[in-house]
């Protein structure tokens, strides 16, 4: 029966190809229907609503809908000198239209963001535009006031057309978009941003280096006891890491307070002056401290789950062909952690570049980080767009350590506990 | 690690020193946790060790901040607590549930994609908390579920589950899929094999991630921050605001009490991986 068509049938005659695609299928269907739930509730709960921030960040459809005549009018004229008549008719309809809605005090104060002084004029043409009469439009409102027949603020106007903007991310750089549409800085003294950046990035990278230092000669340790000890100290490590972070956050608080336990350690053992006590919370010193102690479980455990599979034999290999201990550590021992360590490294600077608890309660106002910048935005400013922004902007950074994790140790290789 | 009688002098030295500093270490990890307990039995005010305290005398020595904890009036400690326990208990529900089933899928051959869905099943995990919290909140804010106990168990959903998905993938990957296939040839169906098969082996992965999950909504401050209304306040929240504004010992008190709570999940998890480890038969 087979050797007519040259393929495998199954009993009930369909090629065995066919048949087993079939059941493949329906394996792959049954898979993704167990994953679906979850995956359905994480994209409209969690994924969504990250695209929504995105779409928040760049969103500057307010003006583009206040004036919409205006900006279809302006869409011919080229910026180089007043514009038509027709482009000031259109404003003026469009303006007496958000006067009538008492909308005109949220357009002033977005095109006085976008230039200095609309302010003023647009509350005097308020004021004028009643006993405007039919036609010639442009004549009148340039009466009104001598900024109306600048072309720089109409400029100004045409510069806000757009539904989208990239400004709340300049922003976040500390630059911003220029009259002449160019990209610059702002002034130096003004750079707040930009010193919070750089400063999340330099206490990720040391607490980093810190833990790494740290966390490298207990793994080993750990590694290399015999296990009724190496479980014993283990308690050391993993008790911290279930601890809460805030319990964890108050002791450093009560120990690196001015009447607190460090100062008064110190003060005995007469490193420092009684009533010369220093600061070591509220400042960059307090987040280094409590970051480390706070992320250093996360570094031991994944050297220590790498160093728990060299064999001891290696290292006595190395000895015995001549090595001495340093010479056989550095090029046997060494080489052979180096992924644990990445995947360590890794873990510890994507959780401290995104910290946020730890720096607001012990940083004080000169360690915290680009995340209380953020919380400051949503809580305090309520400038969310400008947080969405900001938060975007950190968020590329981690996927981006995220996607080098996921290469070098691959996402399935975490290890809990 | 005792050294061999041939060992040179200075190697001699250096392994002490290599002891010195790992000791350093242990010590640097483990001794914050512990000045929190004799201070909260402190019986004047201070967040520091009084002179009686130093001298050992018992009447330095109170449970007032305790007594404050339980029993004080202004405090929202109980209300807290409540609060905290239902909203742990319920997202540690949903995580388990979601992140099982999400695993035994995770876990099949045949799965397409699996990279790129475990990346996305595990993000919460990876995305900092702050960003989290400021898309949670832009979705509890539009779905009308801001500041309601619903909102926050999702928000915990959310960020509990990839620990249950990471624990139990990890427990399915040594399991012998063999023993479903007898049981399906046997006549069972594929309910009846999880729940009699599947389950009971991969329990210790189940509940290990569970852990992970209660333990991450328990502590969970960041999303709650812009989540909570007055009546959802929760522990953490109350220890939040506690060590921004007034920092009174009851809050040592209650972190106390944490601490204790922590070592009984610790214990719990670690005889949870041995029996898992055992039953997956790794010796070690």
């Amino acid at each position: 029966m087979s050797s007519e068509t040259g393929k495998i049938l199954t009993t009930d005659g369909i090629p065995l190809e066919v048949s087993l695609k079939k059941a493949e299928r329906k394996n792959k269907i049954k898979a993704f229907l167990l994953v679906a739930p979850l995956l359905l509730f994480l994209l409209i709960t969690y994924i969504f609503p990250i695209g929504d921030m995105l779409m928040r960040s760049v969103d500057d459809k307010m003006v583009t809908e206040m004036l919409p005549k205006t900006f279809k009018s302006m869409e011919k004229w080229d910026g180089n000198e007043i514009p038509p008549e027709e482009v000031f008719e259109a404003f003026y309809i469009d303006f007496q239209k958000l006067v009538e809605e008492k909308r005109d005090g949220k357009l002033s104060t977005q095109l006085n963001y976008t230039k200095n002084g609309f302010k003023s004029i647009l509350k005097k043409l308020r004021r004028k535009a009643k006993n405007f009469e039919e036609g010639n439009y442009k004549e009148q409102i340039m009466s009104v006031h001598k900024r109306w027949a600048d072309v720089e603020y109409w400029r100004a106007i045409k510069r806000r057309a757009p539904a989208f903007t990239s400004a709340k991310y300049l922003k976040g750089m500390d630059m911003y978009k220029n009259e002449e549409g160019e990209i610059v800085s702002v002034e130096e003294d003004r750079r707040i941003h930009r010193v919070l950046w750089l400063r999340t990035l330099e206490i990720a990278f040391f607490v980093t280096l810190l833990c790494f230092l740290m966390a490298y000669p207990i793994a080993h340790l750990l590694a290399t006891l015999p296990m009724k000890y190496s479980n014993l100290l283990m308690i050391c490590v993993l008790l911290p890491f279930w601890t809460s972070l805030l319990v964890r956050t108050a002791s450093w608080m009560i120990l690196l307070q001015q009447q607190g336990v460090v100062n008064d350690f110190f003060v005995m053992i007469g490193l420092v002056a009684d009533d010369n006590r220093p600061e070591m919370m509220y400042n960059k010193t307090g987040t280094y401290v409590a970051m480390t102690q706070i992320l250093l479980p996360f570094m031991v455990l994944p050297l220590y789950s790498v160093m728990k599979t060299i064999s001891p034999s290696l290292m006595r290999a190395g000895k015995s062909l001549g090595g001495t201990p340093f010479i056989t550590f550095w090029k046997v021992y060494f080489p052979l952690t180096i992924p644990g360590i990445g995947a360590g490294c890794l873990l510890v600077f994507i959780l401290a570049i995104g910290y946020y608890i730890t720096p607001a309660l012990v940083g004080g106002a000169s360690g915290t980080l680009i995340s209380n910048q953020i919380a400051f935005h949503m809580k305090s400013t309520l400038d969310w767009s400008f947080a969405s922004a900001m938060g975007l902007m950190l968020l590329a950074g981690v996927l981006a350590i995220y996607w080098v994790y996921n290469k070098l140790v691959g996402i399935d290789n975490i290890k809990l506990g | 690690m005792a050294l061999p009688k041939y060992t040179e002098p200075h190697y001699r030295i250096w392994h002490y020193v290599y002891i010195f500093i790992c000791t350093c270490v242990f010590f640097f990890l483990i001794a914050p946790l512990f000045v929190i307990f004799p201070l909260s039995f402190n019986a004047e005010e201070f967040l520091s060790f009084s002179e009686g305290m130093k001298n050992l005398d018992p009447d330095a020595f109170s449970l007032r901040w305790y007594k404050d904890m339980i029993y004080g009036t202004k405090n929202p400690w109980g209300l807290a607590a409540k609060n905290s326990f239902i909203i742990a208990i319920f997202a540690t529900l949903g995580s388990v549930l979601l992140g099982t089933v999400a695993a035994l899928g995770l876990s099949s051959r045949h799965m397409p994609y699996k990279g790129l869905i475990m990346a996305t099943l595990i993000s919460p995990m990876i995305v900092p908390l702050i960003i989290s919290g400021v898309a949670i909140f832009f979705f509890m804010a539009k779905a009308g579920l801001a500041a309601t106990h619903t909102g926050i168990v999702l928000a915990h959903i959310i960020l509990g589950t990839p620990f249950v998905v990471i624990t139990v993938t990890a427990t399915l990957s040594g399991f012998d899929h063999s023993v479903t296939r007898a049981a399906s040839s046997l006549g069972s169906d594929p309910v009846n094999t999880f729940m009699k098969i599947t389950l009971p082996l991969i329990l210790p992965g189940v509940i290990s991630g569970g852990l992970f999950a209660f333990v991450t909504s328990f502590d969970e401050v960041v999303v709650v921050l812009f989540l909570a209304g007055l009546e959802n306040t929760t522990i953490p929240i109350q220890m939040w605001t506690g060590l921004r504004e007034q920092l009174s010992p009851t809050i040592l008190a209650v972190a106390t009490c944490l601490i204790i709570l922590s070592t009984l999940i610790l214990v719990t998890a670690e005889l949870l991986r041995r029996r898992s480890e055992r039953l997956r038969g790794i010796n070690r």
